[in-house]
């Protein structure tokens, strides 16, 4: 159950939305897409889910591309959260469950253990328009897992939620892949990408600009982060050799440097010069990653 | 169960439970129960059971006996009785409410009756017209036998005319016949126009709705466009059904409760009482088309908007082909035979109700309404091939989007290029 994509490109008329875009993302795994808006994010999942024809490409799932016979096994949480507002959750879940080819009690059974565990079980009866935009949130990712999916599509779905949420959607979205799911999401949160996939790739005005493992991802990146905390100015580091970027903070200053040798060299530069409180070398986050490849214009 | 049941059924079964529909249906049922039972309502609030009494004040002393022998044979209800007493006794009685008016009856200087009439109010016109006329045709008889005419003269001088219309064309309907189309064709246009408009406008709506609230991504992620724009469509098509149903058996059994009393009024005019079978059929076959061509219009009209506030603009045009088709239709009403409808009877979108009006009022040979829902079908096959390209377009599309230039954008996503 690999999903596949081979040079895959999309054209609205003139403007290419997603460039040659190849990717294989293997069974239960757990695939980071990320990107400025308007990177093509969307509009990939969308051919992802045969939403949209590409333009160019292929892409399979398992060998055979995706469309309606397979729906069932496939679930989308879209970036624009859309419910019926006039419904009842409960109606509305299991609509759309029978809709993806399940029995009306199973669903039933299946929308009240995540009720439960998302500590809403209280709102089964209510209308969708009377909750809150973070409880309607909850139930549309329910709506996207409840038929317990083989490969979920997930599109921002930490967006507009407060911190306790996101950490409780994390936790299911972690169990979902445990249980066996393969699940692709996007999101321009790099920490959240970075604490939870194991591959990923960057999207960039449509084109992939990094792709692989997050380790590897790192590891070839070979530029590192060093934090410095003293008690005397820094500042002279801003111009040492081998230092990428810099950015003073208000105890020290934080460098991006080409490897872990200008550390070396640095350390031995400062340390007769004062007290040091920290000094600390850390593996670049994805943020910085995303930065260098994407460019400053992010913010 | 496949997909396409459920969402015709969440579409039926929703709409059916929403209060809107069930508040609507309702007071169109007290319409029509008011409507059918118009006479015995009329008859309620009658205090003196149809009639009016009116008083009449002769100052002649001559003029009451054959006036009110006139008045009876034009009104039956209208009954006539000599006051004695003075005028202000009768303006009190009046007040009073035992007349309804008075008749003040005098002579003029060539000895011709003229008459005063008061009332309370003069609003009650069919009242007093009966009278004029009928002291109009005493006048006349005075006049008459003034200029010494025999009332054999007379009565030659008023017989009307023999004029006797025949039909040349084989089976050309009778007179009679006309008349009872007319009306059945009249009631049936009125159904067909309304049912179009309300449930076009109700697809539309629910289209928008799931594309203004975003489950559309959901739901086409699930299902294909096409099976859902039509599982809508019929889904729709049903309630129309089931809401028309109440009306018509409501209404029908209501009519056949007060047959009697109606069939001397407009609906003997307007025979309801044998409709022909060919007429019912061909309504049933122009409502459906109608309904489906009219509603796959609506529907992709409705994936293109992206707010339900742009809803009425987008369709407003295909309002103005349902109006138009009806003002062609009310206008063939009256001659039916003009070859001006004869055209617009094989224009798709006014096929509906003006192949209905020719077939229902002209005996027409069954090749042209078979050509007829030919075009219609064929047009119908067109719109929700064209349509559903659009609509699975249409549906991903957002932004400012009301103007037909989407149509195209709309096309371009589903293409594969």
């Amino acid at each position: 159950m690999v999903l596949k994509l081979e040079h895959v490109t999309k054209r609205f008329g003139n403007f290419i939305a997603v460039d040659d875009l190849s990717l294989v993302i293997p069974e239960k795994e757990m695939f980071g897409f990320l990107g400025a808006n308007g990177a093509g994010k969307t509009t990939t999942f969308r051919m992802i889910l045969g939403l949209l024809d590409t333009s160019g490409g292929k892409i399979t799932w398992d060998g055979n591309p995706i469309d309606y016979s397979t729906s069932h096994l496939v679930g989308y949480l879209p970036e624009e959260r859309g419910l019926y507002p006039k419904l009842k959750v409960r109606d509305q879940i299991v609509y759309l469950a029978r809709l993806r080819g399940m029995q009306k009690s199973q669903a039933l059974t299946e929308l009240k253990s995540w009720l439960v565990r998302f500590k809403i079980p209280e709102y089964e009866n209510k209308k969708v328009e009377e909750l809150s935009k973070g409880n309607q949130q909850k139930i549309q990712f329910i709506a996207a897992v409840v038929h317990k999916p083989k490969l979920l599509i997930l599109d921002e779905p930490f967006s507009g939620l407060d911190p306790v949420n996101v950490e409780m959607l994390k936790e299911a979205v972690l169990s979902l892949k445990e249980e066996g799911a393969t699940i692709v999401f996007s999101s321009h949160r790099m920490e959240h990408v970075e604490e939870m996939c194991e591959h990923l790739c960057i999207l960039h005005k449509g084109s992939p600009v990094v792709h692989g493992s997050l380790k590897e991802i790192k590891r070839s990146f070979g530029k590192k982060n060093l934090v410095i905390h003293a008690d005397f100015p820094l500042d002279f580091l801003k111009n040492y050799p081998g230092v990428v970027r810099s950015k003073p903070t208000m105890e020290g200053i934080h460098l991006q440097i080409e490897g872990e040798y200008i550390a070396e060299k640095i350390l031995k530069e400062i340390v007769n010069q004062g007290f040091i409180r920290k000094f600390a070398l850390e593996e670049p986050s994805l943020n910085d990653i995303f930065i260098e490849k994407v460019g400053d214009s992010y913010e | 169960m496949n997909n396409f049941w459920i969402i015709l059924f969440h579409t039926y079964l929703n709409k059916l439970k929403t209060k809107s529909f069930i508040i609507t249906t309702l007071l169109t049922v007290v319409i029509v129960l008011v409507l059918t039972n118009l006479t015995n309502i009329i008859d309620v609030f009658d205090k003196n059971n149809g009639k009016e009494n009116v008083a009449v004040l002769d100052e002649t002393g001559q003029l009451f006996d054959s006036f009110k022998k006139q008045v009876s044979t034009i009104n039956k209800d209208i009954n006539l009785t000599l006051f004695q007493g003075s005028e202000a006794a009768a303006e009190k009685a009046i007040e009073k409410g035992t007349y309804q008016g008075i008749v003040l009856l005098g002579l003029n200087d060539e000895k011709l009756p003229l008459a005063t009439y008061k009332a309370k109010s003069i609003a009650d016109s069919s009242l007093y017209t009966d009278l004029q006329t009928s002291l109009q045709q005493v006048k006349t008889m005075l006049a008459a036998s003034q200029i010494q005419l025999t009332p054999v003269q007379l009565e030659k001088l008023y017989e009307p005319v023999s004029f006797k219309k025949i039909a040349l064309e084989k089976n050309a309907k009778t007179e009679e016949e006309l008349n009872q189309a007319r009306g059945l064709v009249y009631v049936l246009l009125f159904i067909i126009y309304f049912s179009v408009i309300m449930y076009a406008n109700m697809i539309a709506m629910e289209v928008a709705t799931e594309k203004s609230s975003r489950v559309m991504e959901i739901l086409i992620s699930s299902v294909s466009p096409i099976k859902q724009m039509f599982a809508k469509i019929i889904g729709i098509g049903l309630l129309s059904l089931t809401q028309l149903a109440v009306f018509l058996s409501v209404g029908y059994f209501s009519l056949k409760q007060n047959m009697e009393s109606l069939n001397e009024g407009f609906f003997g005019v307007y025979g309801f009482s044998d409709i022909p079978l060919g007429t019912i059929i061909y309504a049933i076959v122009f409502f459906i088309l109608g309904y489906f061509l009219y509603a796959t219009l609506a529907a992709f009209l409705g994936s293109l908007v992206s707010r339900i506030e742009d809803v009425q603009q987008m369709i407003t045009p295909m309002t103005m082909l349902v109006v138009a088709g009806f003002m062609i239709a009310m206008f063939g009403l009256g001659k039916p035979d003009a070859p001006f409808i004869t055209v617009t009877s094989f224009i798709p979108f006014f096929t509906p109700m003006i192949m209905f009006l020719r077939v229902g009022m002209l005996t027409i040979p069954v090749w042209e309404a078979m050509v007829g829902i030919a075009i219609l079908v064929a047009t119908i096959v067109f719109l929700a091939t064209f349509g559903a390209r659009v609509y699975r377009g249409g549906v991903l599309m957002y932004g400012q989007s009301n103007s037909f230039k989407d149509i195209k954008k709309a096309l371009q996503l589903t293409k594969n290029e």
